[in-house]
């Protein structure tokens, strides 16, 4: 048993380091290290500096441009970013659409998809939630019906994170008819979102962003080659791409990063005689976060470990995202505590980059309640909690 | 990155299993704790046979390195027998005051003892009055020529009433909670003076209340320097933790498991009761505490052995983890067995009982959570 880095990881952390110091744009870095969301043009601007490297796809096969990673790299990738204020790439397109193209998408739909997600030069959001289907996704009722070379496209997608950013969205959609059993009637079509057909309206979310969106389909037409696969098999590629990369998924590396701001900000802020830092209840708030932090830090050594001597990861790789959340959204609360009345403002216009008055309060503390209100969504997306535990309960504990 | 076993610890993993499988049934524990010792003395010599004594020990010791993981490795399978030899109280927490605090001629005497089986040992370090806080001591020891008259009460002290030796804690200087001038006797239990009341844990181990009543000790007994006992005392509780941490976790894959087959086969309104989903997030949730306890577990016996400093904070983490979890998995797995659940003739409850004792033993999962802050 062992956990050092070898030589060669070691050598390779020092240069994701120097990479990082060099080329990440200190005005990227300093806003995501306030935690103050980014605009698509900060986010361009990164991942086309990621691509020049080589390393703007950490989950792709080198054939493709992927960077070929081992686990134990992803992870130093992941935590040196995470240090630097390096932003995520944007998933939609990198780790969501791409896996399900380079793995069951055709030799055309390849090369003409993979390489301008890669440059991030094409922008994608997801199309599966609806209004009526959430958690039971397969019973979702956006219908493609097939009329020569196209299927014509009626429905409603929602929860569509960025769809006001993307070029193209790819969809979940009916294309049996009723007599067809619900998952098996479901089809995988990548469509352009520039259609006349589709419109795009904002979802405004609690905390004040506009995150995600309604995407409406009216009679849209897409050619049968923008298919995906097989007809009536989408749910099996769906399911393939909601398992992916699941390594990151507990974004432990964040929360780490942001127990450390925390602990210096609470250091900072009186309490009385003593600091927040010093103050016992708060004390024993922030250690037990901590401490399950490193128990979930390890969990996820454990499932990379198993991963990198080519097994698959064990049951421990599925409390990651629940465990992941449950920890993000406590640090959130330990923030709002720490930020006192600077909880309270909600100055949206001082977190634009063009902003040039006082700002009100201390950096990354004024963004600790939109933050909080904001992030209430991780126990909610990429499956419920709720329905992680039905997961494992079936899957794990076999019942 | 690797979290497997050598090839040496995945054999001697399986040789603790198959003893615990094959020797070390529900109701041979069950006689063995009603015994009058409360142990078997065949187990202990067959454990000795079986090098399992030498584990906690150096090489140079004559021990098979003493590594943190393969103390883990032989805990784990302990705690899922619920074990009730006092592997623990005498040849890790003793045994390793011994090792860390002992001069030469002393470590050649004992260590080999009691890697042989032959010797039995106790640790008095907690008073009535200490808690937690191992500096808080009382029983003093004042010399008078080549001896140290002792007096005072050592309370639950583990394996006091089986042991041959008992290691006591004793204040040569100082006050009452200075962590200073305090001192490792070795005293011999049947000496004069000394005064044990044996009595059984809510677990199914032994314990006693130790009192000293002028207990002369000769000073060639001290073990370690005069007054400067604590930090071996922490190290070596430290590691001790590690064991019983270790144990827990044994422990709750165990009961977690016993529980889910329990609901597959437990019917109620016509159906298994795993499929209930108010018990299935249960037992999730059961799951989930076991895997983060196995994680913090495996992060804090890789840090024993780097000698860097991060040890007690690594231990404190684990412990105030693993408290929590064994509280959660304990309980669940009693509640979700319902009526058999708290009754005395099921396993369940035995391995409850432990998993109960456990978050308290070597400082509370509170006191760890303080101590990891603390550091």
């Amino acid at each position: 048993m062992n956990i050092d880095f070898s030589p060669e990881e070691l050598a390779f952390q020092q240069e994701v380091k120097q990479f990082l110091q060099e080329k990440l744009p200190a005005d990227i870095s300093e806003r995501t290290l306030d935690e103050i969301p980014l605009g698509k043009e900060d986010y361009e601007r990164w991942q086309k500096i990621l691509y020049e490297q080589g390393w703007a796809a950490t989950n792709w096969p080198v054939e493709y441009g992927g960077t070929g990673w081992t686990p134990t790299q992803k992870y130093i990738w992941a935590n040196e970013c995470a240090n630097f204020g390096a932003p995520d790439v944007i998933p939609f397109g990198f780790k969501m659409v791409a896996p399900v193209i380079f793995t069951y998408g055709s030799e055309e739909q390849k090369q003409r998809f993979l390489p301008d997600i890669l440059a991030s030069n094409v922008w994608w959001c997801q199309g599966y939630s609806e209004p009526n289907a959430g958690s039971d996704l397969a019973s979702l009722k956006t219908t493609a019906v097939r009329d020569g070379d196209e299927y014509i496209v009626n429905g409603t997608k929602t929860w569509t994170t960025l769809g006001h950013w993307a070029d193209w969205i790819f969809c979940l959609v009916r294309t049996g008819g009723p007599e067809v059993k619900n998952q098996a009637a479901i089809t995988f079509l990548l469509i352009e979102m520039n259609h006349p057909g589709i419109t795009v309206s904002p979802i405004m979310t609690l905390g004040g962003h506009h995150e995600v969106n309604e995407v409406h389909f009216d009679n849209v037409r897409v050619p049968v080659a923008n298919r995906i696969g097989e007809e009536g098999h989408g749910w099996t590629y769906a399911k393939v791409l909601l398992t992916h990369e699941r390594t990151g998924i507990a974004r432990v590396a964040t929360s780490k990063k942001r127990l450390q701001t925390l602990k210096k900000l609470a250091g900072d802020t009186c309490d009385g005689d003593t600091s927040l830092l010093e103050n016992p209840a708060f004390a024993q708030k922030l250690a037990e976060v901590e401490i399950d932090l490193l128990a979930l830090e390890f969990t996820e050594l454990r499932a990379l470990a198993a991963v990198s001597t080519g097994n698959a990861p064990g049951p421990e790789s599925s409390i990651l995202k629940i465990k992941g959340t449950e920890i993000a959204q406590l640090i959130d609360e330990l923030y709002m505590e720490t930020a006192g009345y600077y909880g309270m403002p909600f100055v949206r216009e001082q977190f634009k980059s063009e902003f040039d008055g006082e700002h009100v309060g201390p950096g990354v503390i004024t963004s600790s309640v939109p933050r909080y209100l904001n992030n209430r969504k991780s126990s909610i997306y990429g499956g419920s909690n709720e329905i992680q535990k039905n997961i494992i309960s079936k899957w794990v504990l076999g019942l | 990155m690797d979290f497997s076993y050598s090839e040496e610890q995945q054999m001697l993993q399986s040789s603790v299993c198959k003893f615990i499988q094959q020797d070390y049934d529900f109701d041979r524990r069950s006689k063995l704790i009603d015994s009058d010792t409360g142990f078997s003395e065949d187990n202990w010599k067959l454990f000795a046979e079986l090098g399992w004594l030498m584990v906690p020990f150096s090489a140079e010791d004559g021990g098979l390195g003493g590594s943190a993981v393969d103390l883990m490795v032989v805990m784990e399978e302990f705690g899922r027998g619920l074990v009730v030899e006092p592997f623990l109280a005498s040849a890790v927490l003793s045994g390793g005051l011994i090792a860390n605090g002992a001069n030469e001629a002393q470590k050649r005497e004992l260590i080999s003892l009691l890697m042989e089986g032959q010797l039995q040992l106790a640790f008095a370090f907690a008073e009535p009055q200490s808690r937690f806080n191992l500096s808080d001591i009382t029983t003093k020891a004042v010399r008078n020529g080549d001896s140290y008259v002792v007096n005072g009460h050592k309370a639950v002290v583990l394996n006091g009433s089986a042991a041959d030796k008992l290691l006591v804690a004793v204040r040569t200087s100082g006050g009452q909670h200075d962590c200073e001038g305090i001192t490792l006797l070795l005293i011999d239990a049947n000496t004069e003076g000394v005064h044990r009341q044996g009595y059984a844990t809510v677990d199914g181990h032994r314990a006693a209340e130790v009192k000293f009543n002028n207990v002369m000790v000769p000073v060639a007994n001290r073990v370690g320097e005069e007054g400067a006992a604590l930090p071996v005392m922490e190290q070596t509780i430290d590691r001790a933790t590690l064991a019983l941490c270790a144990e827990a976790v044994g422990a709750m894959e165990k009961i977690y498991k016993k529980t889910v087959e329990y609901t597959k086969t437990r019917e109620q309104f016509g159906l298994a009761i795993g499929k209930f989903q108010a018990l299935q997030h249960r037992m999730v949730d059961m799951f989930t505490e076991y895997e983060q306890a196995r994680s913090i577990l495996l992060m804090a016996a890789l840090q024993l052995d780097v000698n860097n400093g991060v040890a007690p904070k690594a231990i404190s983490a684990a412990k105030s983890r693993i408290g929590k979890a064994a509280r959660l998995v304990g309980q669940e797995a009693i509640q979700l067995h319902g009526g058999i659940g708290v009754t005395e003739e099921l396993d369940v409850s035995h391995y409850f009982k432990r998993l109960t004792t456990i978050q308290y033993l070597f400082g509370s999962t509170d006191y760890h959570t303080r101590r990891f802050a603390g550091h």
